[in-house]
């Protein structure tokens, strides 16, 4: 196995909700509640949930964009939050993104050549002042955009090509990881295809490891080495893409799994589905003990007072990290 | 098709067809400064009774302009109708005094669009805005209209409806929104019901029961629903018959069946191939190379050719007639014999 180059450690964000006159704190948003895992060299760990599920914000305290409520973040073995801001901007050359909307990420008065040659300002001893055209037009070959469109403005490319820029950009500096924030979603589907390939060529190129966040489960399936199941705030399962797609134990990861609908009409009305009630409680005031048992149709009494660690449970096969008190019955119930 | 009985013709124009609505060689320009855009050319689609007409496609592909030019709200200008019938019940839509559409815009031909919040009113009550439609198109009065409201938020199962009727659209959440949404589309009893991206903006848990919700409702009140979506996941679990459009026009048309099947075009080829499948992990996904036409500098020819992968000489000049693959299935492709699949 390839050695761990990230570690997030009980990672904690909670956003203040301010009220009344004198807006004082009322109440917190709990948007990320004591998120661990690891992410090992040159491996894609997909994180799938629903809006406000905390994945964004996951991804961007990845890279310290927002500062921890509680938590620690281990790169080349120091934790980056206590980082001072000089050292944190040299490690975070390691640590890029890519955001989700290509359409508002990129600065429509500058051209794609400052676009992409905008992190050397910031890091002017990666590539000398002298080398930075020939640099860029490297970098746009290689996602797959033309080098002679280097002074052209971002409304003169498709959402694709965008997005193509945008990751041209995060992988300037040659990070270590790159964290994808929805990379394909605002794509069409024949141009999504394209994104996701380069995307994959890319890794094996330069072996990035890649912490893809997105809604789409079958593009996270396709791309993901593990994949990292959140709900409200938390990851209520995680495992191997094949545990968690073919033997999940968390009856929220089965709900989500059947409810993505499959493109062969020969299946219609043949595939168990299961319906969710309801939508996502507010993550301002998520429910008690386990925060999926409000919508859940195996709830027992145990669920609603005692939170379930995410610990290995066994599944049919072997065992996977899971968030559920009954892990076992649902991994025999999910076939 | 099922067919509700009880169906009185009221007048006929024109032979009638016994369809229900049918839309004959639309074009659809819209003029800018840029030129003329031609969005759609030469659209052509028929949808019956109870039936799920699924209209797929991307981005500038013509889908949505079609839906509005259907339900009369494509502001003009910038967008002109040139060419065209849309027959209602065998009368043309587009011939008709706005007076006498405007009675078949709601009551007859309703829609539903992607973004519920910015579709509600954000300062009026929900209830205020479903019973709006009684107000205006029955004359019924305020208190029998806000009764129909709660019924109406009974049926598309908002939980505690009669609470709820005061309440403002950013007191819902996405899912409740869309289903105010569609609330107010049913109202009325069409039938017709035009979806465009009903789901696109919920997230997968929501989607399935809004989808059942149509699903339901469509049975109920035996509607044709057109179903406008890019998502080739949706349009296999709820459409009856699928036309796939591209640059402004359709591409290919076929029963759900045989367009997942044996796709006849290879633009539905491409699009089927490019889904992420179980069996293809750690390969290189198929992606259609290219981009989509810009719709003022359309390619003469077939739109597809640029980025077919069968392009030949004559997919460059000559606009490729619909070729018939089977009774109800067709493919604008002059190669469609060939390349269907078997």
């Amino acid at each position: 196995m390839a050695e761990t180059i990230l570690e997030a450690q009980h990672l904690v964000k909670h956003y203040p909700i301010r009220g009344g006159v004198l807006r004082t704190v009322v109440g917190h948003v709990r948007a990320l509640e004591d998120v661990s895992f690891d992410l090992k060299a040159g491996e894609t760990l997909g994180v799938v949930g629903e809006s406000g599920c905390g994945k964004s914000t996951l991804g961007r305290m990845l890279m310290r964009l927002e500062e921890p409520t509680a938590g620690s973040l281990i790169y080349g073995g120091e934790d980056l939050y206590t980082l001072g801001t000089r050292e944190m901007r040299r490690r975070r050359r390691d640590i890029q993104i890519v955001f989700q909307d290509p359409y508002t990420s990129l600065n429509p008065r500058k051209t794609v050549a400052d676009l992409i040659g905008e992190p050397f300002d910031v890091h002017p001893d990666v590539v000398p002042k002298a080398g930075r055209k020939a640099r860029v037009q490297e970098l746009m070959e290689l996602v797959g955009l033309s080098p002679d469109h280097i002074n052209r403005y971002p409304h003169q490319f498709s959402g694709g090509q965008r997005q193509r820029i945008g990751i041209a950009r995060g992988i300037a500096l040659n990070p270590k990881i790159l964290i994808c924030d929805e990379p394909v979603s605002a794509l069409d589907v024949s141009v999504q295809a394209q994104v996701v390939n380069v995307m994959e060529s890319l890794q094996r190129e330069l072996g990035l490891a890649y912490v893809f966040i997105a809604h789409d489960l079958s593009v996270v399936r396709h791309i993901s080495d593990r994949v990292a199941v959140m709900y409200l705030g938390k990851i209520v399962e995680m495992g191997t893409e094949a545990e968690i797609y073919e033997r999940p134990t968390h009856p929220y990861t089965q709900a989500l799994l059947s409810a993505v609908p499959v493109p062969d009409p020969t299946a219609r009305g043949t595939r168990e589905e299961i319906k969710l009630e309801g939508d996502v409680p507010s993550p301002a005031n998520p429910p008690s003990g386990c925060r999926f048992h409000t919508r859940c149709w195996k709830a027992q009494e145990i669920c609603s007072s005692e939170e379930p660690p995410l610990i290995a449970r066994p599944d049919l096969a072997g065992e996977h990290p899971s968030a559920c008190h009954f892990a076992e019955t649902m991994a025999a119930s999910a076939r | 098709m099922t067919s509700a009985p009880d169906v009185v013709l009221e007048r006929t124009d024109r032979p009638d067809t016994g369809r229900l609505l049918e839309v004959r060689d639309l074009h659809v320009d819209f003029k800018g400064r840029d030129g003329v855009a031609h969005a759609i050319n030469g659209v052509d689609l028929h949808l019956d009774r109870g039936e799920t007409l699924a209209i797929l496609g991307e981005s500038g592909s013509g889908k949505s302009v079609t839906a509005q030019a259907i339900m009369g709200i494509l502001d003009m200008p910038p967008a002109v109708i040139p060419q065209g019938e849309i027959l209602f019940e065998g009368r043309d839509l587009l011939r008709m005094k706005a007076a006498e559409r405007r009675k078949i815009r709601g009551p007859e031909i309703s829609m539903i669009f992607q973004d519920a919040l910015s579709s509600l009113n954000p300062v009026f009550p929900v209830g205020w805005q479903i019973a709006e439609m009684f107000r205006q198109h029955r004359g019924m009065n305020r208190s029998d209209a806000k009764t129909e409201a709660v019924r109406l938020m009974d049926l598309v199962n908002i939980p505690a409806a009669k609470q709820r009727v005061n309440a403002y659209p950013h007191q819902f959440s996405g899912g409740m929104r869309q289903r105010i949404m569609i609330a107010m589309a049913v109202a009325l009893d069409p039938k017709v019901l035009i979806a465009d991206e009903p789901t696109t903006a919920l997230d997968v848990t929501v989607q399935a029961q809004v989808m059942e919700l149509l699903k339901e409702l469509q049975e109920q009140f035996q509607m044709g629903l057109i179903l406008i979506t890019h998502d080739l996941g949706v349009v296999a679990d709820v459409a009856d018959r699928i036309n796939v459009m591209y640059g402004g026009s359709i591409m290919e048309s076929a029963d759900v069946l045989d367009l997942y099947g044996h796709p006849g075009h290879p633009y539905t080829q491409g699009l089927l191939d490019s889904i992420p499948r179980l069996d293809m992990k750690g390969q290189e996904l198929f992606a259609i190379k290219g981009l989509p036409p810009s719709l003022t500098n359309m390619p003469e020819g077939c739109p597809f050719a640029p980025r077919c992968i069968h392009v030949q000489d004559k997919c460059r000049t000559v606009f490729p007639p619909l070729v018939e693959l089977g009774p109800r299935h067709h493919s604008a492709c002059h190669f469609a014999k060939e390349l269907v699949r078997g």
